[in-house]
């Protein structure tokens, strides 16, 4: 067996009366890497962060043993731990935006790593850091190197973060969801890194909601629910033959080909042998259409001077009653600009879109206004769409007052919809900012039917979610549809998702649709080298079931 | 305003329910005993602003020459001055004049700050074209000139325009502030239009007046009372100092400022009369600025 990098037995740690993580055992070779699975509030992040020294002052942290580097972090002093982070373990987290100062460059941010373990002469230090630069994969590292985060997109400030993990060349390195805000062909290239890493006999300790990215570059999984580890074991063998109901759920819920039309939170059995429960049938009147889009462009004026920004170019699609169009592509692809010419939010340049055949963006607001009704949205942060002072009664009940409702039928309105979303109705006196992120896109999701739309457009709305949540959210949304025969615009970066829930599909790049038709043809017989390059990206152990 | 900052956090019902976080709160609602302290003064001299007679029956005209400059005694509490008028009946009857120029200074300064604010975000946004920009630029150069000059100077300015006296000094301190809540509520304005919510409020087919009236208004003016209670020691404060300079309110109206210029010559002989009235206007400011620090604490902590 290879040196062990960590050995935790029976970790545990408390904020106060509460105990976040219960007895916690693993050890992280090197050469391996190790995940942590589980949703919010599950331990996995506090657990990580106990490795480093970081759980915060008010934390109570014992263990049987809680070995680094060999030596016994329990009686680490600060100076020990520092010289520990980033020198032996490098860390990683989520949002790269806010891990990274805006005020420094980002090869300020990684001269500091070296600077602190003294890793190269001062005089190296630029050269050795565009060398990072370059290692992780970022193009024109000569340039990046004085570039700052806000001039970085989402994936580079993740790699600028990455190098600057693993600047001291740690020998394990903790990654905290490192993938979770990016595009699929960018978290490929992060994994390849991760991946990479491991080669190199470093270990990876991987914290992730997300089963797929799991399966693609873990070793061994640990499944930790409230605290608890509740399965672990080989990667195959955990995700391949779950014993734990827990685990089954999680990959059961995970949106993909698989699991079209069926529910997503109500399915049991293993990945390969799943029991799934349809779902209601759904009608789709094809020779309805109830919106159709035709030659969208929209430019926008690009902040360097002269250069102008195509987001949509050329885009014609139609929707009918009852059915699902699914528009995927990467950021800035142009899809949610698509989605807010649907919503009259923004004037196309040319082109128009039409509601049951009539005009609707050529319409002035004035005129639109009456109609507003016929078409709703559902955002990807549910808690921004709320005015932060109002209840949620008062939030559901602003969309249906184009109906013209006693305040009385309001509020029975607002009631009978939470119970349809399946919210308790003692939730419409609270304010959207105390529930939890699945009770909040309910919410909206209630919000969004109560005037009885034709059209809900859907901009990632299960995005910001875990995956049991997400399935929760999915599963409603197609319940709803095949109730009320209502036609979805299901804007998404998630391939899986969109195999899920589309009949059609649109793919975007740089405003252009490059392939368009029913959901399997695109995904099972691309045509286009982009959609093919998008689904070669995909992690595929476990979308395949 | 700090309910717009909290949108990046999809899971704060959850985090809420840690132990930090309500050991935080509990800190939060631990009312000081500065601000117990500071509570009573201000309501005893919110008291003396209404009914001065409750705590002094002494006329604080009432010259009695054969009394003058008594040293602080059971008598005279906060001594006489040189008429023999009492000063701690002055000193009470004062708080009239202070505090309510204070107020009006600030309530001045927040309803035109306000009005200004709203209209140099909002034009940007409602009126199309460049009129709309030029409404906004207009009103953000007038903050400029007005914040370009110390506010004590310019509101000397105006009073030596004016004239002095007490609407007077009231208007010239108070726009003097207008810059600060109008650049508060215009920022505020700008963020809250921008907001998910107004989008939303726009897809419900909900009128822009009306949309202005029930998500920009409320979310706007949520900013404005920590700012006014914070501000209104500042403007007490300037109210005293031009008194003292002669141009607020003139002899024998016993304001705290002119009470301090009318000591001056005798200072030297009779501490007791610069003495309690500077001490007043020192305790007032403080007392104010530690309650609307309170209230901070509190608007922040509860939006958490």
């Amino acid at each position: 067996m290879s040196r062990e990098l960590v050995n935790v037995k029976n970790l545990t740690v408390a904020f106060g009366d509460s105990t976040v993580v219960h007895d916690v055992s693993f050890t992280v070779h090197a050469g391996e890497c190790v995940a942590l699975v589980g949703e919010s509030g599950s331990g996995k992040s506090v657990t990580a962060r106990s490795l480093v020294g970081l759980t915060g002052a008010n934390s109570a942290v014992t263990a049987d043993t809680l070995e680094i580097d060999g030596r016994d972090a329990l009686t680490l002093t600060t100076r020990e731990w520092r010289r520990l982070r980033g020198g032996f373990a490098g860390l990683v987290l989520q949002d790269a935006l806010v891990s990274l100062d805006p005020l420094r460059s980002i090869g300020a941010e990684i001269r500091e790593v070296l600077r602190t373990h003294h890793v190269v002469p001062r005089r190296a230090e630029l050269e050795r850091a565009i060398e990072l630069l370059a290692s992780v994969g970022i193009p024109q590292p000569e340039l990046r190197v004085a570039q700052y985060a806000h001039q970085l997109s989402g994936g580079l400030r993740q790699r600028a973060l990455i190098a600057s993990a693993l600047a001291a060349d740690p020998a394990l390195v903790i990654a905290d969801e490192p993938t979770t805000a990016l595009d699929v062909t960018v978290q490929k290239q992060i994994i390849q890194l991760l991946a990479a890493r491991l080669d190199d006999g470093k270990g990876v300790l991987l914290i992730s909601h997300d089963l797929a990215v799991v399966a693609d570059i873990a070793d061994r999984v640990i499944v930790m629910k409230n605290g608890r580890v509740v399965e672990e074991g080989e990667t195959n063998a955990v995700l391949g033959d779950p014993r734990h109901e827990y685990t089954r759920q999680l990959l059961a819920a995970i949106p993909s080909a698989g699991s079209r039309g069926t529910y997503l939170s109500r399915a049991t059995g293993s990945a390969v042998t799943t029991q799934r429960v349809p779902l209601p049938t759904r009608e789709v009147s094809a020779d309805r259409v109830i919106l159709s889009a035709t030659g969208l462009h929209k430019t926008f004026a690009s902040a360097k001077r002269g250069n102008e920004l195509h987001a949509v170019n050329d885009v014609s699609f139609e929707l009918a009653r009852g059915e699902v169009l699914g528009i995927v592509g990467e950021s800035g692809s142009g899809k949610s600009t698509v989605a807010n010419i649907v919503l009259g939010l923004t004037k196309p340049d040319a082109g128009e879109v039409r509601i049951d055949g009539e005009p609707w963006t050529t319409l002035a607001e004035g005129q639109r206004r009456p109609v507003r009704s016929r078409l709703q949205f559902i955002s990807q942060d549910p808690l921004s769409s709320f005015d932060p002072r109002w209840t949620v009664q008062r939030v559901i009940a602003e969309s249906t007052i184009v109906l013209g409702l006693t305040p009385s039928e309001a509020r029975d309105r607002a009631a009978w919809l939470l119970g349809r979303v399946g919210l308790d109705t003692a939730l419409l006196t609270r304010h959207p900012r105390t529930l939890s992120g699945g009770q909040r896109q309910r919410v909206s999701i209630a919000r969004a039917l109560a005037p009885e739309p034709q059209i809900i457009v859907c901009d990632e709305p299960a995005s910001a979610l875990d995956v049991s949540v997400q399935a929760q959210v999915l599963d409603l949304l197609a319940e709803i549809q095949a109730d009320r025969g209502t036609s979805l615009l299901f804007v998404s970066h998630d391939l899986g998702v969109v195999h899920h829930v589309s009949d059609r599909v649109l793919v975007l790049k740089d405003g252009r649709v490059v392939e368009s038709g029913q959901v399997d043809d695109v995904f099972y017989r691309p045509q286009a080298d982009y959609t093919k390059q998008l689904l070669a990206s995909l992690p595929t152990a476990v979308s395949a079931a | 305003m700090t309910d717009l900052l909290e949108k990046r956090d999809t899971d704060a019902a959850p985090a809420s329910s840690t132990p930090v976080a309500s050991l935080a709160r509990r800190k939060r609602r631990r009312v000081t005993a500065s601000v117990v302290v500071a509570g009573v003064f201000v309501a005893v001299l919110l008291t003396a602003v209404v009914v001065p007679q409750l705590f002094t029956a002494v006329d604080p005209f009432a010259t009695v020459p054969a009394d003058g400059l008594k040293a602080p005694s059971a008598e005279h509490w906060f001594g006489t001055d040189r008429l023999g008028r009492d000063i701690f009946s002055r000193v009470i009857h004062g708080a009239r004049y202070s505090i309510l120029i204070g107020l009006s200074a600030t309530a001045i300064a927040v309803i035109a700050g306000s009005i200004f604010g709203l209209i140099a975000g909002l034009s940007g946004r409602l009126i199309p074209g460049r009129l709309g920009l030029l409404v906004d630029e207009t009103f953000g150069r007038l903050f400029d000139v007005i914040s370009s000059s110390p506010g004590v100077l310019l509101a000397m300015v105006v009073v030596t325009f004016a004239g002095p006296g007490v609407q007077n000094i009231a208007v010239a301190i108070g726009i003097a502030s207008i810059p600060m809540y109008g650049r508060v509520v215009r920022s505020q304005t700008l963020l809250v239009t921008r907001a998910d919510f107004v989008t939303h409020a726009a897809i419900y087919g909900r009128s822009r007046a009306r949309v202005v009236v029930e998500h920009v208004l409320p979310n706007v003016l949520v900013a404005i009372p920590v700012l006014a209670a914070i501000d209104v020691g500042a403007s007490i404060l300037a109210v005293s100092g031009l008194s003292f300079l002669g141009l607020g309110p003139q002899a024998p109206i016993p304001e705290w400022g002119v009470m301090l210029a009318e000591s001056r010559d005798v200072l030297r002989i009779a501490w007791w009369g610069g003495f309690f009235p500077g001490l007043f206007i020192t305790a007032s400011v403080i007392a104010l600025t530690v309650l609307g620090r309170a209230l901070q604490r509190h608007i922040d902590g509860r939006n958490a």
